[in-house]
Parts: C-alpha cells; structure tokens; sequence
C-alpha cells in the first residue's frame, strides 16, 4: 500500500466577531492508495471544511497536508489549482456539471483544461462513461439526465486525469435510494479498481457500507476511526450500541435506517 | 481550440435562442445609432455640402452679418478690393435664395436653393454633364444630381422657377446646360444660375428687373498659397473694410441652426450608446449572476480565472459583433427604402466610427459581469461561500 494522503494537526479557524471560530482542530489522519474512506459527522462538525482544505480550495490556519509527498500548504495560489487540476477529482453534491456541455464533453474537459485532450484521452473518456453505464447518454445535455446519471458522469470526470485523490461531498444527497446505492458502489469500486485514494462526505448511514473507514468527525476534531464491519450493527440497532453514541454520528434518520445488503 | 474559445462557443450555441435575442437588441441599438449617425450626417451634409466642396479657401461676409449668409451683403466694389489683394488668386460672388419647381400633375412643388455664382468664376460647381456657365445673365441653369432626378431633368431641358415677386409668383424659364454632382445648401438640392440672373429670379418684396453689378451675399476667394491661410484671412480683413473672412468649415458651422442641430444628434447617439453599455452590461450581469454555482464548479475543479474571464469576453465580443452585423445589414436595408428627400446618408466615415463605438461598448458593458465571475469563490460549489 502507498500512502496517497496524510494530514497533519491540521487547524482552520475563522474571525468571528472580535475573536475566531475553530472549524478544523489538530486533525490528522492518513490515507492509503486504493482505500475509500467516509468522512461523517454532524452538521457545523468541521467535515466539509476539511474536504475543502484536502481539495486545495482552503489553506489551512496551521498544520500541514500532504498528497503524494507534496506539502499543499506551501503552494501559491496558481500552484494549488494546477494540483487541483491534475491531481484531485472532485463530485459534488449538486451543480455538478457544466449546464451546455454534454456529458461526454464535461468529462472531456478535464482534459482540455490539462491540455491532453487526445484521441487517447478522447477514448479514456468514453470507456469511462460506458464503465459507468452511459453509453446510451453520454451525449446527452444534463438538463436531459437524470440525477444519478449526472452523479455518474460527475464521477467520471473526477476520474478522467487519474487523479491520486477523489473527493466527494454528499454525492448521494439529491438521490433517490436505488440511484445513491449505484453511485457510491461505482464510486468505491472505481477507487479501488483504479487505485486512488477516495473521501466521501455523507450523511447517509446506508452509504458507509462501501467505505473502507469511517471518519467520524464532531467539534472540528477526529472523534473516531471506525470500520463498516465492526459498527453497522451498532448503527442499526441503538440498543445494542455500546460503542458509539449514534445522536454524533449526524446521520439522517439514523435510528431507523436499515444497513444495506 | 482553446478552453475559453470552446466554453464560450459550446455555451451560445447550446443557448442560441437566448444569445440570438440579446443580439436582435444590440442589433436595434446599432439600427438606432446608424440612424442617428446617418441623420446627422445627411442633415450636416444638406446644410454644408455647397460650402464644403466649394472651390475657395476662404469665404468673405459683410463684417455686420455675423457669419450669417442671408444677412450678409458684399458689393460689388468690396469684390473688386478683395480681388486685388495680393494672393488672391481669384474671387467669385455669390448670392442665395429660396425658389421652386413646379412638378405639375399636383405634385408638392420642389423647393431649392437658387445660387447665383460667377461664370467661371469660385462658387461655380463643376459639372459632371454637360458644360458650364458661360455667359453673364443667360437664362441657363446648372442643376445639381439631386433636382436632376427628382425632377426629371437632363441637359438642354427646360426647367422652370416659380418665385415670389411682390405679392405674386412668377414663373421663369431657365435652360439646364449641366448636371453637377450633390451640392445641397439650406437642407436644399441646389440650382446654379449667373449672378445676374439669380438677382432677376430672386424673391424680392417689389417685382422688378435685376441689377446690372448686383450685391452677393458672400465672396467665394480662391489663394495662391493655400497653405497661407490664415494670414491671408487677416490681410483681407485688414486690407478691405467692413468685412469678414473665413474658411469652408468656419462658414458651414456658422450656418444657423447648424452646430445645435449636430450637438443634439451626437448627444443622442452619445445616449444610445450610452443605453447599449447599459443594456449589454445588464444581460452579462444577470447572467454571470445566474451562473455563480457553476463558475464556481468550474473554479473549483481547477479551471483558472484567466480561462474563465476569456470565455466570458469571447461570448460578449460575439454577441455584439453578431447584434452589429445584423443591425448594420438592417440599417442599410431599410435607408434604401427611405424616400430621396429624408436626409439620411451613410457615409463611410461617420458608420465606421459607429460601428467601432457599438463593438467597444460590448466588452465595455460586460465589464462588471467578468469582474464578478473572477471573485466568484470556489467554495461556493461546495456551499461555503456566496
């Protein structure tokens, strides 16, 4: 296993008023290549400040993040976001996609932005989007897809520059629970597959089963490292629950939610 | 192709409704502003087209007259000092009136200027058919392009002068010996008489014969030296008394009514280019505004500021050049079915200079929309920021 990720006390504050909120507090952790890991936590919990920092959109108040031995946190402006380019893929969890390109095109355009939009690249590109079951819509606008297979293309293009690392921030929010389930299977699986490292924010219980870890963040600090395994028991039935307080976990509906499979 | 060029394009085209009635606008606002251009320029030229390409360096009025043709009267001996002032070349009269052309069939009758010049003489149009005046107090006429066609006159015609004489309109035959190009004077098509003549034809308050040397409005004089002209304007005025001189343009824009008339067509042409800069400013801002999520995507999955600033500058140079072209195309359509009398002319000059101020206020309008695109945060595709 290669190490693809590493945080280290990593701190985000923010000027409140006259003195400062802490977002992010001394969080570190690391991330092996072909691991998918879920980042969970309440709302206001410091999990989406932290996928910010990891994508290179937010420079972090203290500490330092490294992504395939590069320290982020030294980088200029113009240097972040040609890593970011290069180096990340990023779903999000709407406005995902360019609104007058099709969905072959917004895959494309990561290639273009790289300057590698090749007949190579052309054809990565497409194999991706049939993996991802769209060859039938791959040249459809995305006001003409539907959620999940906007999602689906939206995955594609953060694979598309083989990035080492694939951010996804609540990727399965606008989607009904069939099209959640095939997004994040395929999102997981591609990570593997392809051997990159992957974070998903979610708030979706059900969706922690394809992860490798769970993160469980609360108050802007690491509260916990779980595994599926272990807690999704735990997770389904509070009552049996010694380990984790579920009311932290800041999932929806936890306390009814049924794990998958 | 690059990024910017691909996003802009695949962007209007996949919105060509959209992008194409936002350039039918520009269109109307370039229809607008030709039409304005054109209208100074056809009312400018209607009022100083005689002066403009008068064969003279300078033009002298009775110093009384301020500058005002009608009001001004040079004698005959005043013309003859003028003329031996060392560096004239040459020295014509001139006289103006007002006079008509009956059309019959009860036609309107045809209003123009009747100019009474010198045979040979500065103030004399060259004709393009034809010949020239040649004797003094003939019954001959040089028409000028405009009176030709729209009276339907051809060398050795007869055209025939209605003119107020006292209380009574009298008619006076004249023969067109030549045809000369455009040479409108007063908003008027102009026809060229002998000064003699004209001073027979012109309106007068007792109806009476002509004068045999009579007074001319102003004096057409042609230098030596045109380069010495403002020298030679001032020894004129100090050498003959009680005059004025000055050059074609002085004379034009002192042509009453005709610098209020320009300065309220360049302020309205000002005003509508003023509303297009408004007008493209606005949709650029609505959109970016509409846009704010996705241009922050696009941020946030790496694209630089510099791709999205010239996506957005690429879409509005081709929403204006498209608003422009066919707002040109139009604007020339139309000006054709514009009956001859409506001063309307496209001139190249003054369109060009519309037309480059219409394709400047495209990016000058879209300014603040790029400047907003470019402080869109990234973050907001992520909701941390707005």
């Amino acid at each position: 296993m290669t190490l693809a990720l590493e945080t280290r006390a990593v701190v985000k504050k923010y000027p409140a008023g006259a003195g400062t909120v802490t977002a992010v507090d001394e969080v570190s952790f690391s991330l092996q290549r072909g691991e998918f890991v879920a980042l969970v936590g309440p709302s206001g919990s410091g999990k989406t400040t932290m996928l910010a920092m990891l994508a290179t959109l937010l420079r972090p108040t203290s500490g330092e993040i490294i992504i395939d031995g590069q320290d982020l946190t030294s980088m200029s402006q113009a240097e972040r976001t040609r890593f970011r380019r290069r180096r990340i893929g990023f779903t999000f969890q709407a406005n995902n996609l360019v609104s007058y390109l099709t969905g072959l095109e917004n895959v494309e355009l990561m290639l273009r932005l790289n300057g590698e939009l090749n007949a190579a690249g052309r054809k990565r590109a497409r194999e991706l989007l049939v993996l991802l079951g769209m060859e039938e819509r791959m040249r459809a606008l995305p006001r003409q897809l539907s959620g999940g297979q906007q999602q689906r293309v939206a995955i594609a293009r953060s694979l598309i520059n083989q990035p080492s690392l694939v951010l996804a921030d609540e990727p399965t929010a606008s989607l009904d629970t069939e099209r959640a389930f095939q997004v994040v299977e395929t999102l997981a699986n591609l990570v593997h597959e392809q051997d990159r490292a992957g974070i998903m924010v979610t708030h979706d219980l059900r969706m922690v089963e394809f992860a490798d870890r769970i993160i469980h963040m609360l108050d802007g600090r690491v509260e916990r490292t779980i595994t599926p395994q272990d807690d999704l028991v735990c997770l389904a039935d509070p009552a049996a629950c010694t380990v984790i307080p579920m009311d932290t976990l800041g999932f929806e509906g936890a306390g009814m939610a049924e794990p998958a499979g | 192709m690059s990024t910017a060029i691909h996003l802009a394009f695949r962007e209007i085209w996949r919105n060509r409704g959209r992008f194409l009635l936002f350039s039918m606008v520009v269109a109307l606002i370039t229809v607008l502003v030709l039409f304005i251009a054109a209208l100074g320029e056809g009312l400018g030229s209607g009022n100083r087209e005689y002066l403009e390409k008068l064969n003279a360096d300078l033009i002298v009025y009775q110093d009384t007259a301020r500058l005002t043709i009608p009001s001004s009267r040079v004698d005959c001996t005043k013309r003859a000092e003028i003329g031996r002032v060392e560096g004239v070349r040459d020295v014509g009269s001139i006289g103006f009136a007002s006079v008509s052309i009956p059309m019959g069939d009860g036609d309107e009758p045809l209003d123009v200027s009747l100019i009474g010049v010198e045979p040979g003489k500065p103030g004399e149009p060259p004709v393009v058919r034809g010949a020239g005046l040649v004797r003094r107090g003939a019954n001959e006429a040089i028409v000028d392009r405009t009176v030709a066609v729209m009276a339907d006159l051809a060398v050795g015609d007869q055209l025939v002068i209605r003119s107020t004489q006292g209380n009574e309109d009298e008619l006076y035959a004249l023969q067109v010996i030549g045809i000369s190009d455009s040479r409108k004077y007063g908003l008027r098509s102009s026809v060229f008489v002998p000064i003699v003549t004209w001073d027979e034809i012109r309106p007068k308050p007792v109806a009476g014969p002509g004068a045999e040397d009579p007074a001319c409005n102003v004096v057409a004089v042609q230098l030596d030296d045109p380069a010495q002209l403002e020298p030679m304007r001032q020894l004129l005025q100090a050498r003959v008394a009680r005059i004025e001189a000055v050059d074609r343009q002085t004379a034009y824009e002192s042509t009453p009514g005709y610098t209020e008339q320009q300065s309220t067509l360049t302020t309205q042409n000002t005003f509508a280019l003023l509303i297009g800069v408004l007008v493209i400013g606005g949709f650029f801002q609505i959109q970016t505004l509409q846009k704010v999520p996705q241009i922050g995507m696009l941020k946030a999955i790496g694209t630089p500021n510099g791709t999205i600033a010239a996506a957005a500058i690429t879409q509005i140079v081709i929403v204006t050049l498209v608003g422009v072209a066919i707002g040109s195309l139009a604007a020339f359509g139309l000006s054709l079915s514009f009956p001859a009398n409506i001063p309307i002319v496209f001139e190249p000059r003054s369109g060009a200079m519309a037309v480059v101020s219409l394709l400047l206020i495209g990016p000058i309008g879209g300014l603040a929309s790029i400047r907003y695109s470019l402080r869109v945060e990234p973050l907001v595709a992520l909701g941390l920021g707005t």
